[in-house]
């Protein structure tokens, strides 16, 4: 090993490996690899909510220009789906084909194959589809008929005689808060490859893990798991929606049925209907305090919609379990079955929506107290776990609003709403906790010792735009004692073994752990081997489920506080932004320069779902209105303002790398920040998401303090 | 999307006869939205004839004072031009408010005009709508109609026109002159679109195959004093939930002439002509505005989610002018 | 006889000319990444309502995905395969790496395309929604981080990189060192 004095590697900023390739288009993405023969493939998806395919008139469209195929239900080659993988059974959607019932709109009900992308456009869209409809239920909300609690074992969480502290406590607030239907809407749509070679099925794909891809595409094409491959080198962001889908399940079908490489690109108005979304949720939280602030009793009951096919629990009720304790501490969730599409995780599944409604409610509480919103919380910091009783790993929240309160300018601020104006706008601000587990998963990771001095990591990581291939890069650079540059990270390939997915905030945790493993097991082989290195290098291969298995049971979280100012014009409704400040406790970081960005990028999520993200259904379709980027919007440039990010010190002193993630935590509470801001520049409390013009506006109608 | 032809086109007469021989041609600007309906299915030409190359593209002082405008002017090449932001600033304001300097450097002053609602229920092929499929049942008055209309609608079709260009080019008299087989004509903006009445589907008056021109803007001294205000569910890159283009000529305190129009509240660009009369010759204050706004939308009617247009339009009138009532004054 | 459905064309690409034969239905997105090799203009959504498509059309940015092809075909396209000078990268894309201003990677291409557009138009005093006062005799507005802001608008980016990509913008309009993209907006017509 060298001796020399080398920079920091970890801890210190550093561009992207894959910098150059992004910036001059020679990054390739899942859908941009050139294949001889290449047939392209197209979906139909249904367009009633709820019924049965009655007949599919493939005959008219087999003899369009260039059709190769029709598949649907009643052709389609069988499928295995009852299986459990890495992160549980797969989405109900990827049976593709299985069955002619139509659980919601924008079910496939079959893929069209033709010579070019412009043939199987127009063959999909002359595809008549003639149905058995059914009448539908696509209406959530609060109070309706029809909801149960889930069998989940987390579901429901409780200490205490709630309803006693609350009737105990002198200050009360009980109310109510919405969150709409939002999509994650990464900027590069679905799309797969698929290919017979050699005995081996090829998938070119964007997704979050290539094992846990390859791994279902065997489940369910009933294939031995090693005659799989799945390859997604670089992701157009992925946010939790890009995982096992209909695009590869149907690529892969086409691919087998027409022996040659198929594609399948997702329209836009596919991705929204196919790929999942956050389910809306309705929000009840119930706080009772003492005169100082104490809490006494902490309620929070949160209802999310689901199919009719599979329960998703969007655990908005977890947010407070890690949070804030008290005497009496009572968390559920609670679900109705409607004729929708399935949701699925998306970015900070559960604590996003929950920490809107908590973060809220917290401020009320603070307003009817009379105290600083910042001092109501280090009023109820727990010791410990608040329902488990565990000690935390490492708990830094009160740094973080310290150095917050500090960099924002918090003290001196006048609580009382609506004093502050400059010309039209009316000016507030806000403050928010936030807080995300830190969690890891078991993974393989392997590093080789080559010949020229250089070392090759393998990992079946993917690098969604997160910056795992400059952060593993590092971490291996420090692990090996290597300068950086020796270093090559391969990821994105299935053959790599198993790993851990880009999710949960998990991902580069649990790379690092595997990576930092396995190169120290190499660097110990070379230090018993005579130096000379064989021409296939030295390899070093560990598999981290024994270690994690070995580390206490903690409370192991991030945490945040997120401050906010905003404008806001009560005659025209319109809500701006003008700055945001996130200070976090999210361990060490590896890389600050892209660690920033994604916890600004995290942010950013916070003010699109404050301010713009809401799906709408039609109620007499069943259908998502408008379902593109001119209809969902999402924050476009002019609507962010300066956002900052930093952190502080957070060592975690019993763990292996020290690495909380980042992935998530930037969105939590940064809507409940921006929201409370609405409120002390109004006085109007908002508590439906997104703070829409027309709402500001009505509620100026109906007078503030409604 | 189904097949189609493709001509461009090297003169107006060439262009015309090829559109009055084909009913299932149409004409092919900037694209922006012509291309997009044709990905969505709303649109189906067996042939496009592409206009682009035209000699259209000046801008032009007319005898009388005013401009005309090609009607392949780009819209950044509109809102960049000197006369226009000096003259019309209100226009170059309201060209610059709509869509993104992408599309801006696409998109045409004639297609502009032409562009079709952005109605969710109207690009979404599966569903009934009155304007695309005549007959089929309006979704959106018992639907999603949060950006519906409030004037002029009916229960046919409660569709807005999208333009931020059209309302501007409505508050200054704007006359379009268009061409076919038949010969060279004229309509002035306020005549351009039809009523919705029962036949959404039918848009404007333009004769059959009729190709766009130019726009003519005559003089209109109150222009040089005017402005345009766009509300929207996001600062930039999103079409407008209301707006307003306003003018103003303030003489000792007393409105000596005034423009106003409305964008995101009819199924076209919406001339307050009600406000403009009770205007004139009023003492230019908060009070005249918002009786003005308010006799202008005495006509509304609103449906379950769009009431807040009122006072939005009407907060926006008051606003808009009282700030060029302060510019004046200065 | 129908009318023809297809035609063959010559595109002009960043400097080179390629024949090829295309389906009218093709957009010039899909020539550039179907037929042409082409894949860094990206698909985002393939309505014009995203800009990861962005391209220079005859210097000016547009969409290519509500471009025919067909009816690009005498126009000088430039991609962002042809922005860099070989090696050396544009002080555009040398900012955006420099900076971070990506995460994904996905929007980069046209955001950047569309950059070059912004500083060519901004250079040529166009105005934009950001400025208070259009009127010519109020003189160009500065590029500020809100003029940036409006005209980069048409450039969604989820991974949310806006403020590094403001920041990216802002400096490679003050490289005193920046070439023309010699893609220079025309003048306003007279």
């Amino acid at each position: 090993m060298t001796t020399t004095a080398k920079p920091r590697t970890v801890g210190a900023a550093r561009t992207r490996v894959e910098g150059r390739e992004k910036v001059t288009g020679a990054a390739r993405y899942a859908s941009e690899q050139p294949f001889e023969e290449l047939a392209h493939g197209w979906l139909v998806l249904s367009t009633v909510a709820r019924g049965r395919v009655r007949a599919v008139g493939e005959e008219a469209v087999r003899t369009l220009p260039g059709v190769l195929t029709v598949l649907h239900s009643g052709n389609a080659p069988r499928l295995t789906t009852d299986f459990v993988s890495l992160l549980g059974p797969p989405d109900p959607v990827v049976a593709l084909f299985q069955h002619d019932r139509v659980p919601h709109l924008g079910w496939p009900v079959a893929l069209v194959v033709a010579e070019t992308p412009e043939q199987a456009r127009e063959a999909a869209e002359a595809l008549v589809v003639e149905y058995d409809e059914e009448p539908h239920d696509v209406a959530f909300r609060a109070g309706r008929p029809g909801t149960y609690t889930p069998e989940d074992g987390s579901a429901v969480a409780a200490k205490g005689d709630l309803e006693a502290e609350l009737a105990s406590s002198s200050v009360l607030v009980d109310a109510s808060y919405t969150t709409p239907e939002q999509h994650h809407s990464a900027m590069e749509p679905h799309a797969a490859t698929a290919r017979w070679a050699e005995g081996r099925l090829e998938v070119l794909d964007t997704n979050q893990g290539t094992g846990w891809v390859a791994g279902d595409l065997a489940q369910l094409f009933s294939l031995d798991a090693s005659s799989v491959r799945v390859r997604s080198e670089h992701i157009g962001g992925a946010f939790g929606s890009k995982g096992v889908r209909p695009h590869q399940v149907g690529a892969v079908m086409a691919a087998t049925v027409l022996h040659r490489p198929v594609r399948l690109a997702l329209t836009r108005r596919q991705v929204f209907a196919v790929t999942g979304y956050r389910s809306p949720t309705a929000q009840r939280v119930r706080l009772g305090a003492d005169p100082d602030g104490r809490l006494r009793a902490f309620g929070h009951e949160a209802l999310n919609l689901t199919s009719t096919l599979r329960p998703f629990v969007e655990t908005s009720a977890v947010f407070g379990r890690v949070m804030y304790d008290a005497r009496a501490h009572h968390t559920a969730h609670r679900l109705v079955g409607l004729d929708m599409p399935t949701p699925t995780w998306m970015r900070a599944p559960g604590e996003a929506p929950g920490s809107f409604a908590v973060e809220s409610a917290l401020d009320e509480l603070a307003e009817r107290l009379d105290m600083d919103p910042i001092a109501l919380r280090a009023r109820n910091e727990p010791e410990t776990g608040p329902l488990s009783g565990l000690p935390f790993s490492s708990r830094n929240l009160l740094g973080c609003f310290e150095e917050g309160a500090r960099r924002f300018g918090w003290a001196g601020r006048d609580p009382r709403p609506r004093l502050r104006r400059e010309g039209r706008w009316l000016l507030g601000t806000g403050t928010a906790a936030a807080t995300y587990p830190s969690g890891a998963a078991p993974s393989t990771a392997s590093v080789t010792a080559e010949p020229d001095g250089g070392f090759t990591v393998r990992i079946s990581a993917a690098d969604v735009g997160t910056g795992a291939r400059t952060a593993l890069t590092l971490v291996a650079a420090e692990a090996l004692d290597v300068d950086p540059e020796r270093v090559t990270v391969r990821i994105g390939d299935s053959d790599f073994g198993q790993a851990w997915v880009a999710g949960g905030s998990m991902g580069t945790r649990s790379w690092s752990l595997a990576v930092v493993s396995a190169a120290e097991e190499l660097r110990g082989r070379l230090a018993l081997s005579d130096g000379d290195i064989p021409p296939e290098g030295i390899t070093a291969r560990t598999d981290t489920a024994g270690l994690l298995a070995e580390l206490a049971k903690k409370e192991r979280h991030s945490f945040g506080a997120q401050f906010a100012e905003v404008a806001v014009d009560v005659t025209t409704g319109e809500v701006r932004v003008r700055r945001m400040l996130g200070v976090f406790a999210a361990g060490r970081i590896i890389n600050p320069l892209t660690a920033r960005s994604q916890l600004v990028g995290g942010m950013i999520w916070g003010l699109s779902m404050a301010l713009h993200e809401e799906a709408v259904r039609d109620a007499a379709s069943g259908g998502q209105v408008g379902a593109d980027f001119a209809g969902y919007h999402i924050a476009a440039n002019a609507d962010v303002p300066v956002i900052e990010a930093d952190w502080i010190d957070d060592p975690v002193p019993d763990d292996p790398v020290g690495v909380k993630g980042i992935g998530e935590i930037g969105i939590v509470g940064a809507a409940a920040a921006i929201s409370n801001a609405v409120w002390h520049a109004t006085g109007v409390r908002h508590r439906d998401l997104p703070l829409r013009p027309d709402r500001i506006l009505q509620a100026e109608e109906t007078g503030p303090g409604a | 999307m189904k097949e189609f032809s493709y001509q461009r086109a090297t003169d107006v007469e060439g262009a015309v006869a090829l559109l009055d021989a084909d009913p299932d041609a149409r004409y092919l600007g900037g694209g922006t939205n012509l291309v997009d309906l044709m990905k969505t299915g709303v649109e189906r030409p067996g042939r496009l004839v592409d206009v682009r190359e035209l000699p259209l593209d000046r801008i032009e002082p007319t005898a009388e004072g005013g401009l005309r405008i090609g009607a392949t002017v780009t819209n950044s090449d509109l809102a960049a031009h000197p006369e226009v932001r000096s003259r019309y600033p209100a226009l170059a304001e309201a060209v610059l408010a709509g869509a993104s300097g992408q599309l801006r450097n696409m998109a045409t002053v004639g297609g502009n005009l032409l562009q079709r609602t952005r109605c969710p229920y109207f690009t979404d092929t599966s569903l009934p709508c009155n304007k695309r499929t005549p007959g089929s049942g309006c979704s959106a008055a018992t639907g999603e109609h949060r950006n519906g209309a409030v004037l002029g609608a009916s229960a046919h079709c409660v569709a807005v026109h999208p333009s931020d260009m059209g309302v501007a080019l409505a508050a200054f008299d704007a006359v379009v002159s268009f061409e076919t087989a038949e010969g060279s004509g004229e309509l002035p903006l306020a005549d351009f679109y039809l009523p919705v009445g029962d036949t959404p589907h039918r848009e404007t008056a333009l004769p059959q195959g009729a190709l766009i021109t130019a726009v003519t803007l005559p003089p209109a001294p109150v222009a040089a004093r005017s402005r345009y205000r766009k509300v929207r569910e996001r600062a930039s890159y999103a079409f407008a939930i209301g707006s307003a283009a306003g003018a103003l000529d303030v003489a000792d305190g007393t409105v000596r002439d005034v423009r106003l129009a409305f964008g995101a509240v009819a199924s076209h660009p919406w001339r307050a002509r009600a406000a403009e009369r009770m205007l004139l010759g009023q003492p230019a204050g908060e009070a005249a505005f918002a009786a003005a706004a308010d006799a202008e939308l005495a006509a509304a009617q609103v449906l379950e989610q769009n009431a807040y247009k009122l006072p939005l339009l009407r907060n926006l009138v008051v606003s808009l002018l009282t700030e060029l009532a302060e510019e004046a004054a200065r | 006889m129908a009318p023809a459905t297809a035609s063959a064309i010559t595109l002009k690409i960043n400097g080179e000319h390629h024949t090829l034969t295309v389906d009218n239905r093709t957009t010039l997105l899909d020539a550039l990444r179907e037929r042409l090799g082409l894949t860094g203009s990206k698909k985002g959504c393939d309505q014009g309502q995203c800009g990861a498509c962005t391209v220079l059309v005859d210097g000016r940015r547009t969409v290519a995905c509500l471009q025919l092809a067909v009816a690009a075909e005498g126009r000088a396209v430039t991609t962002i395969e042809g922005v860099a000078d070989g090696e050396q990268l544009h002080p555009v894309q040398q900012a955006f790496l420099d900076l971070d201003g990506y995460q994904c990677g996905y929007c980069t291409p046209g955001q950047i395309c569309s950059a070059l557009g912004v500083l060519d138009e901004h250079a040529a005093g166009w105005p934009s929604a950001a400025t208070g006062d259009v009127r010519p005799e109020a003189g160009p507005p500065p590029l500020t981080p809100e003029e940036i802001r409006e005209r980069m608008s048409g450039n969604l980016c989820r991974c949310g990189a806006y403020v590094s990509i403001v920041q990216a913008v802002s400096q490679a309009a003050a490289d005193p060192a920046r070439p023309a993209t010699g893609t220079d907006p025309k003048e306003p017509a007279a």
